[in-house]
């Protein structure tokens, strides 16, 4: 039975992506106690799939390293991995959660030496790729997992999988016994920061996401130009593994549209903005760029980065939402629309279209554990109703990296005002 | 404190230590070349067994420095948490048998290599203590907000919320600062959840801007004390300590101690009249989006008249990005992010009041992010708010009217519209003090003549805010178009100046929801930063670390290379010139120890021994061997994960390098590498994180320094007879999985073509 040290002086995370990593050590780096709750194996959350940030083009493993030598180190920090909230009774000071543990079929004795997964035999969609590549029934999810323990698939149970990467293991780590816990513990406050999940690209019809395999996501594409990713960094379309130097970024794509999300999902321009840079990076002066998009958002000091990528003369800015795309003889898909300084058609075909998707909140409201306070795009609203519940982060709003992390530093402060007051915390 | 050290050495043979390398050898060379009196084998050193093993021998005072030679210090680090005892750690699992290729070719210098760490290890918790803060701490709770407006109202009200005093410091007569002209804001909120009749009901519009509740929360709150009419004219100490004169209009002065610093102090609006082509100047009908908004005030609902000559506005166009993303001179790069919205608002303020006024938004990029930001713009939309993208190139005022001239951008054409009054979109300007490094730069000049033009830079820098007494300089740090900030992505808030942190627009132009926002960030931060300050413990990113830099005063020359070296102005020089180290502000990177050329400065954990030391336990074959030894001296934070991660992906690298972590390139101290020299080493490769405008060191400028520094190696090996490439200073990331081993292995091949050292024993 897994055991949590807790009281209603204990904030809780949900969710351990950037936001609620920030929030889970910034409070526990000031003397508080906290609890942080994952879903996945693994800390890091979207962040980790990221091959580079912009504006300054370094590496998310870079911070995440950072993040993650703070979370080992700090003795008021608890991290529950597959593990997810269920219930929240109680009010804001006297909180008690109750968390439903999935088992990983692997105890704190694994010493991450692989030997498991070389083992086993059965391949499944490697979710980190985003499928786009696979990966063993016993697995760490990715390089740099914390904790840095491997996974057996829950699929791998009951077949000789199991008991082959039971035999493997020299450290008595793989328990194919572990069931399913629930566990419940008290907390004063709770932070929410499970983040977003990307908007289906499938529902938007025209571009057929589901059809073309040259039409990938803004995420994928992060995927494939990561040098540790599916295709080794290689930037290539996926019908035919041939070298992707033609090709159109899609803003907006599920967002300010009001048939898919409300909102301007923030983050997009400027992903596309870094994206670009890795298609020149990778072919020159043989790159051939196109973005389509309503209105370039680079915002603030943003700004500069924006100028730097269009003082580059391989890439075009057409102000245009494509109406559709189709697909050639050759599988290149053909980018349709008008563009609309000027009022011309187009017809571009193109090696590979990255559609810039959409965040959508990865806040449920139906299955929600208290009442919560949402707008109409679904993003938890900041509200005295939430009582002792403070959204951090991309459950918020549509946020790039850095305001997450500030946003998700204030909702530290916030939950800390609840539990100093339980505990009556006088100057 | 004085106990008897006691040393006691663990191996691990698990995870295929035990089977790749020879274990009986591993535990000979602790014993007698280590000298370390117990050395214990476990088959899993992590597992509950193992680590009885060693927590006995700790409660048992049989331990007191312990050598744990089994996986990287990345790895395991909550099982091996031992913080009452030091501790090393050898790697042998990523570092020496998942480096190198199985079989016997390599056997011998791959376990000649695991030795090699066995005896650093040992070498280096023989100069270890557990460090213990000097116990001169307090906790003092207690914060100083600088800035008036709403953001520093927000920092105050939260850090009271929290159970922390704060003293709120607004250098003007009343509370609200730059915000204080608003007549509504831009709304807060999306468009709420579940409201009948479909997405287009109910949008959000311009709201109450929640000055006069804030203000009155303020004066309300007793533990704030708030002080009107004042500037800070004086700031010392220390997060825990920090000490500010508060100089009123009076004249009088009173000196309060704080915990922590929020530096709150908003923008300046951007200057206009360097907007000749608009005609601002030239006619009253030309406003700033300021201006307007105290226009707007003034007529608090009623019909907004023309400046003029008090004509009703029936046609009003919004000028978006005036001044604003742009090169030209006077004008500003950047786009400031809050008048998009900001203009939609004050469009509808003439479309409340009389729908068939028309207001037109002339915009080349509309800038509304989020849900709220685009549930504003729809309902800028729904109220016929005119967005028309064009540029506009020119404000002609003739006949009572005005002309602006624009370029269509959808129609492609040149044209202009005619209309009654010109609201200017213009940006936020920080409202910041001088950059430190432009009054370090002064001192610092070689020449009179770049003393004269530091001083003619330093000239036009807006007056100091903190007054900070540091030894680098008044204020905090900029980092781009007079912002302060430091690492914006990952560590928004760390400032490099530890315990004071900016909030709101003095980071990055910012709208008022924005702001307030930030301010709770910010005020977390500063409360963290006191709280560990009272602990003795260091700030980010080594918060838990007790350490601090101790200092042997009969050695140092008085050279300042510290005081000016340390990235986050932590050192200030006391009136005999030698170094204050103020624990407290100090972030424990080690770039003072790196910059002292008499060696005088060291951590418990962390000094020039315990790097020199494990350096010279390595055993040097002679020259002609043909087994040379190369030090790698490589930064914890990317450059050792990346050759962790490197070997955990199977690349292989030379048996002849030893790989020595360090707390950042800035600590590395110039004699390790003479020492390395003068030791028979053939070759050392340094590895510090990337360190131009876009840098990626942890420390800002440990890495720079570090580079400026060993610049100047050349000369050294010169004079040495040795050939320059034997030293070599990489920006390594920590991503570099495939080329930090290669350029290990570069080092390699670059020995065998020039030889090996002449300095072997």
């Amino acid at each position: 039975m897994t055991a949590v040290v807790a009281t209603n002086e204990t904030i809780l995370v949900v969710g351990g992506g950037i936001s609620g990593m920030t929030a889970a050590l910034e409070a526990a780096e000031t003397g508080k106690r906290v609890v942080l709750v994952e879903k996945r194996p693994y800390l890091g959350g979207r962040v980790s799939q990221l091959y580079k940030y912009f504006p300054k083009l370094c590496f998310p493993t870079c911070g995440l390293e950072i993040n993650q030598r703070r979370a080992k180190q700090n003795p008021n920090l608890t991290i529950l991995t597959m593990a997810e909230v269920t219930g929240l009774a109680g009010d804001k000071g006297n909180y008690r959660a109750t968390v439903k543990l999935s088992p990983r079929y692997v105890n704190a004795n694994c010493t991450a030496c692989g030997d498991c997964a070389t083992a086993v035999t059965a391949q499944f969609d490697d979710e980190y790729n985003y499928g786009l590549g696979k990966r063993k029934g016993a697995y760490l999810p990715y390089r740099m997992a914390h904790p840095a323990r491997y996974v057996l698939d829950p699929a791998i149970i009951g077949t000789p999988d199991a008991e082959r990467a039971k035999a493997a293991c020299r450290y008595d780590a793989i328990d194919l016994e572990m069931q399913e816990e629930t566990i419940d513990f008290p907390c004063g406050a709770v932070i929410w920061a499970t983040g977003w999940k990307p908007y289906d690209a499938a529902k938007i019809q025209p571009y057929g996401y589901d059809r073309f395999a040259n039409v990938i996501t803004s995420v994928e594409f992060e995927r494939m130009a990561d040098p540790t990713g599916p295709t080794g960094g290689k930037l290539v379309r996926p019908s035919d593994g041939k070298e992707a130097k033609q090709v159109a970024f899609i803003q907006c794509a599920g967002s300010r549209d009001r048939n898919h999300l409300l909102h301007c999902s923030r983050i997009c321009c400027m992903a596309s903005f870094k994206q670009c840079t890795y298609v020149i990076d990778a072919f020159g002066a043989d790159a051939r760029i196109n973005v389509y998009y309503i209105d370039l958002r680079a915002i603030d000091r943003f700004e500069d980065f924006y100028q730097k990528v269009r003082a580059n003369q391989n890439i075009k800015f057409i102000k245009s939402k494509p109406a559709s795309i189709t697909q050639d003889k050759d599988g290149s898909p053909v980018v349709h629309g008008v563009d609309t300084e000027g009022y011309q058609r187009f017809a571009e075909p193109h090696d590979l279209v990255v559609l810039a998707i959409g965040m959508e909140p990865a806040v449920d409201p139906a299955s929600f554990p208290v009442p919560i306070v949402l707008n109409r795009e679904g993003f938890i609203e900041a509200a005295s109703a939430n009582g002792g519940v403070f959204a951090a982060g991309g459950a918020a709003d549509a946020l790039d990296v850095n305001r997450a992390v500030q946003h998700a530093t204030g909702a530290a402060l916030r939950a800390i005002q609840v539990v100093n007051s339980v505990a009556r915390a006088e100057v | 404190m004085a106990a008897e050290k006691k040393l006691a050495g663990y191996i691990c043979t698990g995870c295929g230590i035990g089977e790749r390398l020879d274990a009986k050898q591993l535990q000979a060379v602790a014993t007698r070349e280590g000298k370390l009196p117990s050395v214990k084998q476990h088959p899993m050193l992590c597992g509950a067994e193992g680590v009885k093993l060693i927590q006995d021998d700790i409660d048992a005072g049989n331990a007191t420095h312990i050598m744990i030679a089994a996986c990287s210090r990345r790895s395991k680090v909550e099982a091996f948490s031992f913080p009452t005892v030091a501790m090393s750690r050898a790697n042998l699992r990523e570092g020496v048998i998942w480096s190198r290729p199985a079989g016997d070719a390599h056997q011998e210098t791959t376990q000649e290599m695991a030795d090699d760490y066995i005896r650093m290890a040992a070498a280096e918790i023989k100069f270890m203590t557990v460090p213990e803060s000097s116990g001169e701490q307090e906790l003092n709770k207690t914060l100083l907000v600088v800035g008036g407006g709403m953001t520093g109202m927000t920092a105050a009200v939260e850090a009271a919320k929290a159970g922390y005093p704060v003293h709120l410091v607004c250098d003007e007569p009343v509370l609200g600062g730059v915000w204080k002209d608003l007549y509504k804001r831009v709304p807060f909120r999306a468009a709420a959840f579940d409201v009948p009749g479909g997405n287009d009901v109910d949008l959000p519009q311009p709201e109450d801007p929640g000055l006069d509740d804030l203000i009155e929360q303020v004066m309300a709150n007793g533990r704030i004390t708030v002080h009107l009419n004042a500037k800070i004219t004086k700031t010392s100490g220390a997060p825990g300590r920090f000490s500010a004169d508060i100089s009123v209009d009076s004249g009088r002065t009173l000196t309060e101690n704080f915990g922590a610093i929020v530096q709150a102090t908003d923008y300046k609006p951007y200057d206009a009249n360097q907007l000749p082509e608009f005609a601002y100047g030239t006619t009253p009908d030309v406003l700033t989006n300021f201006e307007f908004e105290r226009l707007a005030k003034q007529a608090n609902g009623a019909v907004i008249k023309r400046p003029s000559d008090g004509r009703e506005v029936k046609s009003v166009a919004f000028i978006q990005c005036a001044g604003q993303r742009s090169s030209n001179a006077g004008h500003l790069p950047y786009c400031s992010g809050f008048c998009c919205t900001e203009s939609i608002k004050q469009a509808m303020y003439f479309k409340a009041q009389n729908p068939g006024c028309d207001a037109t938004i002339l915009f080349d990029d509309l800038r509304t992010p989020g849900a709220a930001g685009e549930d504003f713009y729809r309902s800028g939309q729904q109220a016929m708010v005119t967005f028309t993208k064009g540029q506009a190139s020119a404000v002609v005022a003739a006949d009572g009217d005005l002309r602006v001239k624009f370029k269509d951008l959808i129609l492609n054409e040149d044209t202009e519209m005619v209309c009654d009054l010109v609201v200017l979109a213009t940006g936020q300007v920080p409202n910041t003090g001088p950059d430190p490094y432009a009054q370090l730069a002064v001192d610092e000049a070689p020449t009179e003549e770049e003393k004269a033009a530091a001083r003619a830079a330093l000239a036009v820098a807006p007056p100091s805010i903190l007054n900070l007494d540091y030894r680098q300089g008044t204020d905090l740090p900029h980092l781009k178009h007079g912002f302060v900030d430091s690492h914006f992505i990952c560590f928004p808030y760390e400032t490099r100046r530890t315990g004071i942190y900016a909030a709101g627009p003095v980071r990055r132009p910012m709208d008022l929801k924005q702001a307030m926002d930030d301010a709770v960030g910010a005020t977390m931060k500063a409360i963290q930063s006191l709280e560990n300050a009272a602990r003795g413990s260091a700030a980010h990113p080594r918060v838990g670390d007790l350490s601090y830099p101790r200092f042997r005063k009969e050695g140092c020359t008085q050279c300042k290379r510290c005081t000016v070296e340390c990235p986050f102005g932590a050192i200030n020089e006391d009136e005999q010139r030698y170094p204050q180290f103020n624990e407290s502000r100090c972030r424990r990177c080690g770039t003072c120890m790196g910059a002292c050329p008499v060696r005088v400065i060291s951590f418990d954990n962390y000094s020039v021994d315990t790097v020199g030391q494990q350096l010279k336990a390595v055993d040097v074959p002679d020259e002609f061997s043909e087994k040379p030894r190369i030090l790698c001296l490589a930064c914890e934070n990317d450059a050792y994960p990346a050759l962790d991660m490197a070997a955990q992906s199977g690349e292989h690298i030379t048996p002849f390098v030893r790989v020595i972590p360090v707390r950042c390139l800035g600590s590395v101290s110039l004699s390790w590498v003479t020492d390395a020299l003068n030791s028979g080493y053939d070759g050392i490769v340094l590895m510090g994180c990337r360190r131009d405008d876009d840098y990626q060191c942890h420390f800002v400028r440990g890495s720079a320094m570090a580079a400026e520094r060993l610049s100047k190696v050349g000369d050294t090996l010169t004079q040495l007879n040795l050939e320059t490439e034997r030293v070599a200073v990489h920006e390594v990331a920590i991503t570099d999985l495939k080329r930090a081993p290669a350029i290990l292995n570069e080092m390699a091949e670059t020995i065998t073509r020039i030889g090996m050292s002449p300095f072997k024993f």
